[in-house]
């Protein structure tokens, strides 16, 4: 029985790591520019069909898509900043949700239109496919390669926040962006390469996540609640209270799939809003 | 631009509509078609209607001295108040002699009452839930019940020494119908049900459902999910986490290798048993008819046929023998007496209409996934033939 | 609480009328309800559409209680139109067929849901209720997947019958019954909600909206106007629920769902928040297009709906009865 308790703890932080890599985009932008983006989810579907098309048109290898995945959300969520959602950033958030669920619809649209509606398939190289046979334990291959993927992912990003100028600026501008532009930063430049960063991860994620999350146009829509609940329950602007709750979220959802299947789906939205009842700003969230 | 213009057209036509009462009914048979064809279930009203335009092909488009007309309205899923809408404004506005299609469950349960009240025969071509035909006496179908395909794949399983099953379902209407009755009929017969877990509807990942199958080491696993990613999701969990290797054959109602979605699920398929009513691969002269006309009235973006389309087909025939019979002159008691007990040889193979029940009984064929002219299908090696809807 | 970003930002004019209320019926009221009379004859084959538009459009009203007055930004408004419409509907399947009892049943469990509900939602930030009332929604569609021995889940519940309205008209396939007795509540509703909105309650509510930090200065108790509106508003969006329960006698568990709350924020937007009338504006505007439209490719009207979203946020604020009001006032200074 110990066996499924690891087991389930390891599906747990496999998915939980693969809502983090998403979700810590929305992170950041939400609280850097305190804008509820509930379009971030494009974001990884464009990761996705970027994947896919790379993958089944071109040939070009698993591995080698990701990183271009990643470049293509970035620059789409670049060109977005600078030319839309700059304009909204003291707007209100009903205003904010409203225009971002306008994006969502178009690029559901458009999804739609170049793809067609159904399941996209992702062939893995055989590398990643299977299962480690460990005593008493199976560990399936790819779950692995996910936790390894992200773990590395938040140390740099770790290492980014914290060691480099550009983090420390990010971290200015997050705490007071009035003061930061008083300083000489250029608060908005920092604004956009923040948001293109975050969508860049967000599209590496989407991409790393075809396998277990699928892909289809209504992607965005259909795990928009997953990763708010990560970002809201963890608390934004920060990188560690999204992570321990999209770990927490995982496991608790896995779990309660595995051992208390008669509520299984409950799980989730239950604790969620347990925890928002109890930290209303999140976690770890920054604002009072 | 083209929307204003069409905004217009429309306002404009409404107008007219409102003002002046239709005068061309005499001569066209009008058939109302309601279900989705936008949305995440397009493809049910994609696919009807496909088959309807194949039969339509066939057949020619006249009946009795009739022309036979499609009015198909969009539901976008489920939407019983639309549906029910619909139906409504088909009846009196459009004044159809027949509605069809209703690939859900609500959609049709909303719409009973208004053609009880108007006495419009209704032809299910899809939603199959067993009660719906009692809600009404005019409600006919032509696709098959969940429980009327569970039933005859316990029968199968028990017969080829499947004694141990797990069953994993999605929770909903349709999923626990399948899974009580493939319980039912199981343990009925002396098997074993040695567990069973309920998935959510909204569930992305089923690691946990596989593992806990993993765990309690049946013989199969009777799988019921929703068509599309559901099925793909757990197939992959399946092939990832071994159960294959370890044994465990993977059972489940054919809607899950949908021949519309087979060859996206790719070869993780292969080897799939699975109970259904129709696979495209099967082999008559009618289904090849069948298939040639759809392909002939359909481009290529309608997709491959599945299970859905035949339906259609056979909404049609129903609809034309009708007609035929009736002369053109569709009265609502007359027809729903006319179809009762109505027999011919669909696509699919021999069906008949339960003159009891209105339902439809047919021939269950047990098919495996395999590779023919290196394409996916659905190959049947076994069958049971007049199943009737156990769910009665 | 509110949250207030750490920068210093000049708040936007907000999205939402500003003008001191008063209680008389202007002249343009009175036309806008004349025009649902008259729809009534002169398009006499569009009735059923015409019924579920307004029901459509008083939920949309109940939307804007909490969304345009009080600033609560919900995805779950649907959450109690649901509840209403499974009150209703149940209360018919188990005996009792009279209409217009059912709604007052269908009002109170709402509303006791919304006021449950409430605690919840008056606690945090703008995310965390946007959360909140979204995991509210969401729970209470899985419970009522999870009673389909009750609600008859994802196959809806069916066998609502309902008894001729005062034992006189009976709902009949043409919609004429249905309408009337749509437009009637939706009318009656709209003035009681109408008074509300004009009240010194009212006001406060505004106020709350505008600056709720400030409010408690004037003595205003901020949490417990909130949770008043709310359960109101939830009342309302279950009056609504049983309206469509007992017009179709049919409760489907999309009633529940998240693109019903979705679709609902996008027409009161449409229509203008905050101005009472904007959701049934924006209902009738959505469904009117949405049902001449819809023959043409559905990707198309996806589409062009978001970009009208964006549009309407980026240029169009105040959607079509702010566009309406700016054009007045422009018009106005002209003179």
């Amino acid at each position: 029985m110990i066996g499924s308790v690891i087991g389930v703890l390891f599906d747990g932080v496999a998915y939980g790591s693969l809502l983090f890599i998403i979700a810590v985009g929305l992170s950041v932008t939400l609280g850097l520019m305190n804008f509820v983006n509930l379009a971030h989810g494009t974001f990884a579907m464009i990761g996705g069909y970027v994947c896919v098309l790379l993958m089944t048109r071109a040939g070009v290898p698993f591995l080698a898509t990701l990183p271009i995945a990643f470049a293509a959300a970035a620059l789409v969520g670049l060109v977005l900043e600078v030319t839309l959602y700059r304009r909204l950033y003291k707007a209100s958030p009903l205003d904010q949700v409203l225009f971002s669920i306008g994006i969502v619809f178009m690029s559901i649209a458009v999804a739609t239109y170049w793809f067609g509606a159904s399941q996209q398939p992702v062939a893995l190289p055989p590398y990643l496919r299977g299962q480690v046979h460990l005593p008493g334990l199976d560990l399936g291959v790819y779950r692995i390669f996910l936790i390894a993927v992200v773990a590395a992912l938040t140390l740099a990003l770790q290492y980014l926040l914290e060691r480099t100028r550009f983090g420390s600026q990010v971290r200015a501008s997050v705490d007071n962006a009035t003061a930061a532009a008083g300083l000489g930063i250029n608060v908005n430049r920092v604004f956009a390469l923040t948001f293109a960063l975050g969508s860049g991860l967000a599209g590496l994620g989407g991409a790393l996540g075809i396998d277990v999350l699928g892909l289809d146009p209504t992607f965005p829509l259909k795990y928009i609640v997953y990763f708010l609940l990560v970002v809201s329950v963890g608390g934004s602007g920060t990188m560690k209270g999204p992570l321990i709750a999209a770990l927490i979220l995982g496991v608790f959802d896995v779990a309660g799939k595995y051992y208390l299947p008669q509520i299984g789906g409950f799980v989730i939205y239950a604790l969620m809003v347990i925890l928002l009842i109890v930290f209303p700003a999140g976690l770890y969230g920054r604002r009072a | 631009m083209k929307q204003v213009q069409s905004l217009l057209a429309a306002l404009l036509g409404a107008l007219a509509l409102a003002a002046t009462p239709c005068a061309h009914a005499q001569n066209t048979i009008k058939v109302g078609v309601i279900a989705a064809f936008s949305g995440p279930f397009a493809d049910y009203g994609g696919q009807i209607e496909a088959g309807m335009k194949a039969y339509m092909k066939e057949h020619g488009d006249t009946v009795a001295g009739k022309k036979i007309e499609l009015i198909t309205r969009d539901t976008k899923g489920p939407a019983p108040e639309v549906a029910k809408r619909l139906a409504q404004e088909l009846i009196t506005r459009d004044k159809v002699q027949f509605l069809a299609g209703f690939g859900l469950t609500p959609n049709a349960m909303a719409v009973a009452p208004v053609v009880t009240e108007a006495k419009v025969p209704m032809v299910i071509s899809n939603a199959a839930t067993s009660s719906i035909t009692t809600k009404s006496p005019y409600i006919t179908r032509v696709s098959m019940t969940i429980p009327q395909i569970a039933e005859p794949l316990a029968q199968w399983a028990l017969k080829n020494g499947i004694k141990r099953v797990y069953t994993v379902v999605a929770d909903y209407g349709p999923g626990i119908d399948a899974e009580t009755q493939f319980t039912k009929t199981f343990k009925a017969g002396g098997g074993q049900i040695v567990g069973s877990v309920r998935t959510p509807l909204q569930n992305p990942d089923f690691s946990a459902a596989v593992q806990r199958v993993k765990d309690a080491k049946p013989q199969a696993v009777f799988v019921f999910l929703p068509a599309g990613e559901q099925g793909v999701a757990f197939v992959k969990g399946f092939n990832e986490r071994g159960l294959g290797d370890a044994g465990i054959k993977m059972i489940a109602t054919g809607d899950i290798t949908d021949d519309h979605v087979l060859a996206a699920m790719g070869d993780p398929t292969l080897g799939m048993i699975t109970a259904f009513h129709y696979s495209s691969a099967h082999d008559s002269p009618e289904n090849a008819a069948f298939l040639k006309a759809y392909a002939a009235a359909n481009d290529a973006k309608a997709g491959a046929p599945n299970f859905m389309a035949a339906a259609g087909y056979d909404t049609m025939h129903v609809i034309y023998e009708v007609s035929k019979k009736l002369n053109g002159n569709i009265d609502g008691d007359q027809a729903m007496a006319a179809i009762k007990g109505m027999k011919w040889m669909s696509p699919r193979g021999p069906v008949e209409i339960d003159p009891a029940t209105r339902d439809i009984d047919q021939t269950v064929y047990i098919r495996k996934v395999e590779k023919v002219n290196g394409k996916l299908a659905n190959v049947e090696f076994d069958k049971i033939p007049n199943v009737k809807d156990p769910g009665k | 609480m509110a949250t207030r970003p750490a920068s210093v930002s000049i708040p936007r004019a907000p999205a939402v009328a500003s003008t001191l209320p008063d209680d008389r019926w202007k002249p343009l009221e009175i036309a806008f309800w004349l025009l649902p009379v008259l729809a009534f004859f002169v398009f006499p084959n569009y009735r059923v559409l015409g019924s579920q538009i307004l029901i459509t459009g008083l939920f949309a009203v109940s939307l804007d209680l909490i969304l345009g007055y009080a600033g609560i930004v919900s995805l779950g408004h649907a959450a109690f139109f649901g509840a209403g419409a499974y009150a209703a509907g149940l209360l018919a399947v188990h005996g009792w067929h009279e209409p217009i009892t059912g709604l007052a049943v269908a009002a109170i469990v709402a509303a006791a849901v919304g006021y449950l509900a409430s605690f919840l939602v008056v606690r945090g930030g703008d995310l965390t209720r946007l959360m909140v009332t979204l995991g509210i929604g969401l729970m209470l569609w899985e419970v009522a997947n999870k009673a389909a021995f009750i609600t008859g889940g994802v196959d809806g519940l069916s066998g609502v019958t309902i008894d001729p309205i005062f034992g006189v008209w009976r709902f009949d396939i043409g919609g004429r019954t249905a309408y009337v007795y749509a437009l009637a509540v939706v009318f009656i509703v709209f003035v009681v909600l109408r008074r509300i909105v004009h009240s010194p309650f009212g006001l406060s509510l505004r106020g709350i909206r505008e600056g709720g930090k400030r409010m408690p200065a004037i003595g205003a108790p901020v949490a417990r106007r909130l949770r008043t509106i709310f359960t109101i508003a939830a009342a309302v969006a279950g009056i609504a629920g049983a309206l469509i329960a007992q017009t179709t006698q049919f409760v489907g568990i999309d009633t529940l769902g998240f693109p019903r709350s979705a679709e609902l924020l996008i027409m009161l937007v449409l229509g203008g928040a905050g101005r009472l009338y904007g959701g049934l504006v924006g209902a009738a505007l959505f469904m009117i297009a949405q049902d001449y439209l819809s023959g043409i490719d559905p990707v198309y009207w996806q589409f062009w709906i978001g970009f009208f979203l964006v549009v309407i946020v980026l240029f169009a604020h105040g959607g079509i009865l702010g566009g309406l009001d700016t054009l007045r006032t422009r018009l106005q200074r002209k003179r």
